[in-house]
């Protein structure tokens, strides 16, 4: 927990929330509690809203202790929320825009009037007593604007400098320092300089300060863009929830609502914190959190979420997760924590950037050596525009924003769409995976098996009574498939009847004794192990397992008295959107327990070749190694729970939630909608992330790696081209910018439709 | 022009000694003292910060700077990314940590601090 600790110890009041304060007599003893302190004036307690207010100069910490050392629980409520973080860096940003357009102005008006009437054909040179005044003033006036609009630059320069660092800054500060201070020796001592070379500089100081300062404004404004995402997530929390306290229902501070409150939900409101649902039945629409578009419904004990938004009912639920812990606060976090980490491809950026800018200054030195040993006429100024044309051009912030700027967008764009990836590596990574495990059950189909066929064998039973025995046998079983056939019977109103004797016989079935009646159900095995006469139901059985059926033996006193077959169903866009997945040229793997048969039957019914049949769950993990060992880039697509090995071997691991659970450690990727399609959107933006990422990095390398020796003059000998510093100045500004606007067309990036 | 070349090379020599040869500074010992760090003009003051190994510390900052940049504080090695408000000191939590040398920086490298854990 990080808190804010801004002199609250000086404040004279201070609010506090008190947990775990469940009657009237609790006021009385918190309030004594916080009386007795030494420096308390007062406290008063407000029941209903569960919060105290405390006068007196004592620190917080202290107050919180006493409380919990009567019993309760207290936090502040001076904890700021991602709101007002959000309100408050957007304040600070805007400050931090109008301080730069301010010296912006500043420092263009001189700039731009000196710049003209150099282009025009004024002459920059001193030679006349007049001339020097007249330059004199001008350098003086440039003096003001370096301190007025570029104070932070050269503070900025000398602070690295005695700290044994160098930065931007620095860059800029030795190459309007140089021209600066060129000019005034001009000015001061031209008769100490060759005739050719007394030419003053003032414009390239007032322009670079100005240009840059721009550049750093815009770049202020285009940043902002980048965290639209994180912001809209933001801006789903509600900010008042309404709150069943005392009988009464009254409308607090979303921060003040505790672990099992009762809040009251209206059609129309935003849910306010995570908890079940007591009272009613609603729908709710998920899909700002999931992607998912269809309102999802919910009666008493559904599990709702914070931010979803409730469409049709009046519901009264139970607060199960508030503040900090709701699923909404999670994402956020994790969101941010992900936007902030960096991707491998970054760290060569990073290297380079920590020798950057002492190169550069050498660079500088180096040609302006060059041009003194080696330049013709005036040499001197040409090496003076040279090395401040080299040192301004440089841009280390370029490289510096490559990575991170399309990083913030991309898993931004990605949490739009329901999908959380926890890292830049795991961004990186994903978009290279060449071979995709898909778990069956749960992720490629429903993970909700169901009844499909009862083949009555022996004419004798009904199928009721069939399904009476199975359904009664099954309601003691633990296998997945058992819960099929109970929801069945349920449905069709048959009760589960007791039974004896039961026994689970691992990898085979069950039995157990019925209404006096010896009962044996489950697969091919058992029945052929107990002697029992299949006959022609095998060709059935083989019938309906082609059909991704899984086929079950009931045999009633040893002998065959039904097949009842089950399957799970396939989720209708899993088909499609493993298309997609292959489409992108990646090698689709299905894993299953299945029997080979069942497997092969849905493999073909999705469009799967290579399948994993009849692993059992802890060899899962071996499949992913399997893969990789062939050289493969493998993502493994599960649930996170069963599978949380192979996920967490796996060069990516996909865990597909169920709506909003994001609490799966072992994933690197979480899916929140339960379709598959997020898991080709997921690949999709990291690739787009990626491509982005790579454009930046080049971009800004080659402006860097060709800016450099132009700068420097090595086109002069050939063509006589030197570049003019306000020229440098005006591309390093917006090279920065360049890159990221770059990152920000990633916003416009959309999954391929579906 | 001798003497001119000369003084190139030294400043070049100069840079080179400057920033990268030369040994930093003692680091802020945090056990003996309680420290903020002030995040301001391109720099984190004090830089390199010791801290006791296998204890819960928590560190304290306070942005100045108005630059977007300054606004983040990222501890890659305990995936620790915090926002720093401006002008608002903030206590950041770290867990426990092995002995060792981490860096601290904002998202774009352009402020770096070194914590020592010893």
């Amino acid at each position: 927990m990080n808190k804010l600790t801004d002199n609250i110890a000086n404040d004279n009041t201070q609010e506090l929330i008190i947990e775990g304060a469940s009657c009237a007599s609790c006021v009385g003893k918190i309030e004594i509690a916080l009386k007795g302190i030494e420096g308390v004036d007062n406290a008063e307690m407000n029941f209903a809203l569960r919060t105290v207010l405390v006068t007196g100069k004592v620190g917080e910490d202290t107050l919180i202790k006493n409380i919990e050392a009567i019993g309760y629980n207290a936090k502040s409520t001076n904890e700021t929320s991602d709101d007002q973080l959000l309100d408050e860096k957007e304040v600070a940003d805007q400050k931090y825009y109008r301080r730069l357009m301010t010296q912006v102005w500043i420092a263009l008006g001189l700039g731009v009037p000196l710049m003209i009437y150099s282009i025009a054909g004024g002459p920059m040179t001193v030679e006349t007593t007049i001339e020097r005044g007249i330059w004199l003033f001008i350098g003086l006036l440039c003096a003001a604007i370096m301190y007025f609009a570029g104070k932070h630059f050269y503070v900025g320069a000398w602070k690295s400098f005695v700290n044994h660092n160098a930065n931007m800054d620095t860059l800029i500060a030795l190459g309007t320092g140089t021209a600066w201070i060129y000019s005034m020796i001009v000015v001061f001592f031209p008769m100490a300089l060759p005739e050719m070379a007394r030419h003053v500089y003032f414009e390239a100081t007032a322009m670079i300060i100005g240009l840059i300062n721009l550049g750093l404004a815009l770049e202020v404004k285009a940043r902002g863009r980048t965290s639209e995402a994180i912001k809209r997530l933001i801006g789903l929390q509600a900010k008042t929830a309404r709150v069943v306290r005392d009988k009464k229902e009254i409308d607090i501070a979303i921060e003040q609502v505790l672990l099992n409150d009762f809040v009251r939900v209206r059609p129309g409101d935003k849910i306010p914190v995570d908890g079940v649902v007591i009272q009613g039945h609603t729908s709710i629409d998920e899909s700002m959190l999931t992607g998912e578009p269809m309102p999802v419904e919910k009666v008493e004990e559904d599990e709702i979420v914070a931010g979803t938004l409730n469409k049709s009912g009046s519901i009264l639920f139970k607060a199960t997760r508030v503040g900090k812990d709701t699923a909404l606060a999670q994402i956020i976090s994790m969101v941010k924590r992900a936007q902030n980490s960096k991707p491998p491809i970054g760290r060569l950026a990073d290297v380079i950037s920590a020798y950057f800018v002492p190169v550069i200054m050498i660079t500088a030195i180096v040609s302006a050596l060059v041009w003194l040993n080696f330049g013709p006429n005036p040499a001197l100024a040409f090496a003076v525009v040279s090395a401040t044309t080299v040192l301004i051009i440089a841009c280390p912030c370029a490289l510096g924003l490559a990575t991170p700027m399309s990083v913030m967008v991309g898993v931004g764009k990605a949490a739009e769409a329901g999908v959380l990836i926890r890292n830049g590596e795991a961004l990186q990574t994903a978009s290279k995976i060449t071979a995709m495990i898909l778990d069956k059950t749960g992720t490629i189909t429903e993970g909700a098996p169901k009844v499909t066929d009862v083949i009555i064998a022996d004419k004798a039973y009904t199928e009721k009574y069939i399904l009476t025995a199975a359904s009664s046998i099954e309601s003691r079983s633990e296998h997945p498939l058992a819960q099929a056939i109970v929801d069945s019977a349920i449905e069709q109103q048959i009760d589960p009847e007791n039974i004896s004797d039961f026994q689970a016989i691992a990898g085979h079935g069950v039995q157990a004794q019925f209404n006096g009646h010896h009962l044996l159900f489950g697969n091919q095995k058992l029945m052929l192990k107990n002697g029992i006469q299949l006959n022609e139901f095998v060709a059935k059985a083989q019938q309906l397992a082609d059909e991704a059926k899984t086929p079950m033996y009931l045999a009633i006193d040893k002998k065959l008295a039904a097949i009842i077959a089950v399957s799970d169903p396939i989720k209708k866009d899993s088909i499609e959107a493993i298309k997609r997945l292959q489409a992108n040229g990646i090698r689709v793997v299905m894993l299953t327990g299945d029997n080979r048969a069942t497997a092969n039957a849905v493999a073909k019914k999705i469009g799967v070749k290579e399948v994993f049949a009849e692993v059992l769950p802890e060899d899962k993990a071996n499949k992913v190694a399997e893969l990789q060992a062939k050289g493969e880039i493998v993502g493994m697509t599960g649930d996170g729970i069963n599978d949380a090995p192979a996920l967490a071997l796996a060069n990516v691991g996909f865990a597909i939630g169920t709506g909003t659970d994001v609490a799966i450690e072992s994933a690197d990727i979480t899916l929140m909608r339960g379709s598959l399609h997020g898991l080709a959107d997921a690949i999709a933006v990291s690739k787009a992330t990626l491509r982005n990422i790579k454009q930046n990095l080049f971009g800004a390398f080659i402006y860097n790696v060709a800016g450099v020796p132009f700068a420097a003059g090595v086109l002069y000998p050939f063509f006589g081209l030197m570049l003019n510093p306000v020229i440098a100045g005006a591309a390093m500004a917006f090279s920065s910018l360049t890159v990221v606007s770059n990152a920000n067309r990633l916003r416009l990036f959309k999954p391929q439709e579906h | 022009m001798m003497i001119i070349n000369l003084i190139g090379l030294l400043l070049i020599a100069l840079i080179v000694w400057w920033f990268w040869l030369y040994n930093p500074d003692k680091a802020v010992d945090t056990n003996t003292k309680k420290i903020t760090i002030i995040v301001d003009n391109g720099i984190y003051q004090p830089s390199r910060i010791k801290v006791e190994a296998g204890k819960k510390v928590s560190l304290q900052f306070l942005r100045k700077d108005g630059g977007p940049c300054a606004a983040t504080v990222i501890f890659p090695e305990f995936e620790i990314s915090e926002e720093l408000p401006l002008d608002t000191t903030r206590v950041i939590d770290l867990p426990v940590m092995p002995s060792g040398e981490y860096s601290f920086h904002c998202p774009m490298k352009m402020y770096i601090g070194t914590l020592i854990v010893e």
